[in-house]
């Protein structure tokens, strides 16, 4: 496999405190990447310093070997997709929302879409299973559904790699394994590089083949699911003693939480 | 898809043919009423008195109502774009209170007469451009994302214009009292045809520009960084059409005064009718506008013959009245 994205000794923050201490890794071309991390340690400003919310301190960050400062916004957009937490549109379908992905393909002066556009449009409304509402108002759908929408706008895109900022947070078990299987189907057979940024510890040792594990503005560990969601990890990281076991089907570590009642009775 | 442009260009057939009649209607109407086949004779002839109160007094009247309504409406649609907010039309930012002041100034100093009949249309631009940079450094320049703190200094600019008019007004003679309050309530009878057509120019030109950027404001519509994410540059598209409808707003008070309401309800009432893309909404919210505007004219200036009422009542009453009813009917608002 060969690298695809280097994130080089990053430095970013809001003003005042730096939030990202000289944060290095690697992207390799088609992994599937997982983040995690307690709150304010960092997820969600490492999110923003690759998408260019908010600008780096120094460092840098390379995409297939070149600086993406060089890049121009459509040239971005044509690698890289990303998908937020939640968007709040009114007014708008489901096709239309979708078809906004084949804005960095837009040329000076076109304003209407291309056979292509539809196509693409199409093609990708039917790969996430929201086909059906293409004519329904974005607003009106739920928000498992509005998230496969997004990925639908994402993948029209047709980018390199797919950044997402906690895709399941909110969603029912139902919704959040649909979304990640979705993902992980994406990962496999199209070879499409997947950076997720994930709360929930079991999803990500379940789905991630690689977990950056970040604290206090500084990786951790990252490696594969064993190696790094063990309780000493995970207990040094979150300070929450947990038991970690094996899933009985995908040997995945699971995380397994105890009440302070239990444990105070126990020891 | 096809069919969507399809509807779009019915949509806009629809509107053009609108307009013309709505145009032949002002032309008909007024002390002299003439009948339609009447108005192609006489424009044909191209002389005598009835040639001269066509083409010198109602079809100038006509030209600016069309422009002024347009560019308002547009201007209000792209505010109401660029920050995601129904509610923002052109003059909650003070642009019209800084050409109401710069009007107000003129006439208490008897600066009339300084560029004959320009002075008042000049001196409303200074008071706008003056607000549109005040605004620019205190918020926009560095916060311009900041919906609210941008509009809260629109509104509080507002609110300093407004009292430093009722002071000058309360100072003052009551024959430039009387020219405050005219001016200030609006007015679409223009003398000088070279600055109805600078205005007619300017407010196409506006249209043209904003409509180059239909597709960033489409893209807007998920949020500036979702915009960003898309390969737009959010921050000069947002400043770049602030810019533009501040322009637009500025030059259209200069010159016919302090019409309200056409740049909130017509974007809000075609937003509701035909969707949110912009596509085909510039276009739309422009001619409705102008139509509208038109209309309200119209209304004003037959209604109590042969006195004429301010058109900003007329806007205020009419647009008023449908926007409620259209408020009433929708179920999910607006």
């Amino acid at each position: 496999m060969s690298v695809q994205m280097k994130i080089e000794k990053i430095v970013c923050g809001y003003s005042g405190s730096f939030l990202l201490k000289e944060v290095s890794f690697d992207i390799e071309k088609g992994l599937f990447t997982g983040i995690i991390g307690p709150n304010g340690s960092g997820k969600t400003t490492l999110f923003r310093g690759i998408t260019g919310d908010i600008g780096l301190k120094s460092g840098n960050i390379y995409f297939e070997g070149k600086n993406l400062t060089s890049f121009t916004g459509k040239q971005r957009a044509r690698r890289f997709a990303i998908v937020t937490q939640k968007i709040e549109v009114a007014n708008i379908t489901v096709e239309e929302f979708v078809l906004l992905g084949r804005f960095p393909y837009k040329k000076p002066f076109q304003f209407l879409e291309t056979e292509e556009d539809y196509r693409l449009a199409g093609k990708y409304m039917k790969m996430t299973g929201v086909y059906k509402y293409k004519d329904k108002l974005f607003s009106e759908l739920s928000g498992g559904e509005q998230q496969l929408v997004s990925i639908a706008k994402a993948l029209t895109q047709e980018p390199d790699i797919l950044l997402l900022d906690e895709p399941t947070s909110h969603l029912d078990i139902a919704h959040q394994v649909k979304i990640l299987n979705l993902l992980q189907k994406l990962n496999k057979t199209f070879k499409l590089t997947v950076i997720m940024i994930i709360h929930d510890l079991n999803l990500a040792g379940e789905y991630c083949d690689h977990i950056i594990m970040l604290d206090n503005g500084r990786i951790h560990t990252s490696g594969s699911a064993k190696e790094v969601l063990n309780y000493k990890n995970i207990e040094e990281v979150y300070k929450t003693p947990v038991v970690t076991r094996e899933n009985p089907i995908s040997k995945k570590p699971a995380i397994f939480l105890i009440s302070e009642r239990v444990l105070k009775g126990k020891m | 898809m096809k069919k969507r442009n399809t509807i779009w260009i019915l949509i806009i057939v629809f509107l053009l043919l609108l307009l013309i009649g709505v145009v032949f209607l002002a032309l008909s109407v007024g002390q002299i009423n003439f009948s339609f086949a009447q108005i192609l004779d006489i424009l044909s002839k191209k002389e005598g008195v009835e040639y001269s109160v066509l083409a010198n007094i109602r079809l100038p009247r006509i030209l600016l109502s069309f422009a002024v309504g347009g560019a308002l409406s547009i201007s209000g649609l792209v505010l109401q774009g660029i920050y995601r907010n129904p509610l923002v039309e052109p003059y909650t930012l003070g642009i019209s209170g800084g050409a109401a002041l710069g009007v107000s100034f003129a006439i208490v100093f008897g600066l009339q007469n300084m560029f004959s009949g320009l002075t008042l249309p000049v001196f409303g631009i200074i008071g706008a451009i003056a607000m549109i940079i005040l605004l620019y450094v205190l918020s926009l320049r560095k916060e311009y994302l900041n919906i609210n703190k941008v509009l809260l200094t629109g509104v509080m600019i507002s609110f300093m214009t407004s009292s430093m008019i009722m002071f000058i007004m309360a100072t003052t003679t009551s024959e430039n009292l009387q020219s405050i309050v005219f001016w200030t309530m609006g007015s679409l009878e223009e003398p000088n045809d070279l600055l109805i057509y600078l205005v007619f120019g300017i407010s196409l030109v506006g249209l043209v520009v904003i409509y180059l950027f239909s597709g960033h404001l489409n893209a807007l519509r998920l949020g500036e960084a979702n915009a960003r994410y898309l390969g737009i540059n959010s921050r000069a598209t947002i400043k770049i059409l602030f810019v533009i409808a501040s322009i637009l707003t500025g030059v259209s008070v200069s010159i016919a005064g302090v019409i309200g309401f056409v740049g909130l309800i017509i974007p809000q009432l075609l937003r509701y009718l035909i969707g949110s893309d912009f596509r085909i909404l510039i276009i739309t919210t422009y001619l409705g506008g102008a139509i509208f505007l038109i209309l309200s004219d119209i209304v004003a200036r037959t209604i109590i013959a042969p006195n004429q009422l301010p058109i900003g009542v007329i806007t205020g009453i009419i647009g008023g009245a449908i926007f409620i009813i259209a408020l009433s009917k929708s179920k999910q608002g607006i």
